[in-house]
């Protein structure tokens, strides 16, 4: 990771463009999700030009909470079932018990104020974040945009993250 | 307390990372350069978080306090 100060001016207004922020979310844990979404909305705060890639379980936090089943094939089929998906059912990476730590952790989030995983996706979508949802992964899991939540940019692939990763100052892959 | 007049106050406490961040950023995005917010927090993690943050964007701090668990800002927009 690097965080290259260009100026004593600061990221804002120091040059005519923004400087840009990249982040790779290829995870659909909580605790992934959650650090993706901080680092985001910083990001934003900063005055950082803010695009996340959503690949593979990623897509998975941006599923609608009523996608259903979704896709053509059976084991599409299966996978959309038994990665259901959404913001509000991310399960941990470690400590999950069949929910339980994700309902542990939720609620300590809650009781400390912490903002959760939604607040924070609606969040950086009003602080003007990009929010990009991978093609291919999506074709390979048979998901289709009415199965994500709305405020997404159009789907794109590796070409267009590697374009933008070429040209911002922080890239993260989480 | 530091005899600064603010124009703006903008209540972060008991709001924890990265809260306090993105509501300064928005809140002095509404007010005019030149302007002073003043920031008020609870989460141990301000301090160091806000000194970037105005580092980073440009935007001047003013001054800070520490009483009793209870932490101000003063930031002048500069642009």
């Amino acid at each position: 990771m690097t965080t290259e100060v260009q100026s004593e001016e600061g990221v804002e207004g120091s040059a005519s463009q923004p400087e840009r922020m990249v982040i790779i979310a290829a995870s659909g844990d909580l605790d992934k999700a959650w650090p993706v979404l901080i680092l985001a909305t910083t990001g934003a705060a900063y005055g950082l030009d803010v695009t996340v890639f959503f690949t593979f379980w990623g897509l998975t936090i941006l599923k609608r909470p009523d996608a259903g089943i979704s896709g053509e094939d059976w084991r599409q089929k299966m996978l959309s079932i038994f990665a259901k998906g959404s913001s509000d059912h991310l399960k941990l990476s470690t400590l999950n018990f069949a929910g339980m730590g994700p309902w542990m952790m939720k609620g300590l989030a809650s009781d400390k104020n912490v903002a959760s995983v939604q607040e924070l996706l609606e969040l950086a979508k009003d602080m003007g974040v990009t929010l990009m949802p991978c093609q291919m992964t999506m074709d390979l899991m048979g998901l289709s945009l009415d199965d994500m939540i709305d405020g997404l940019s159009e789907p794109a692939g590796a070409g267009s993250a590697i374009g933008l990763m070429k040209e911002a100052s922080i890239n993260l892959f989480i | 307390m530091p005899d600064i007049q603010a124009d703006e106050v903008l209540d972060c406490s008991g709001l924890l990372c990265p809260m306090p961040v993105v509501k300064t950023s928005a809140a002095i995005k509404k007010i005019e350069v030149g302007q002073i917010l003043e920031m008020i927090a609870t989460d141990p993690g301000a301090p160091p978080d806000m000194e970037a943050w105005a580092r980073q964007t440009g935007h001047e701090l003013i001054d800070q306090t520490a009483e009793n668990g209870t932490f101000r800002f003063w930031f002048r927009r500069t642009k």
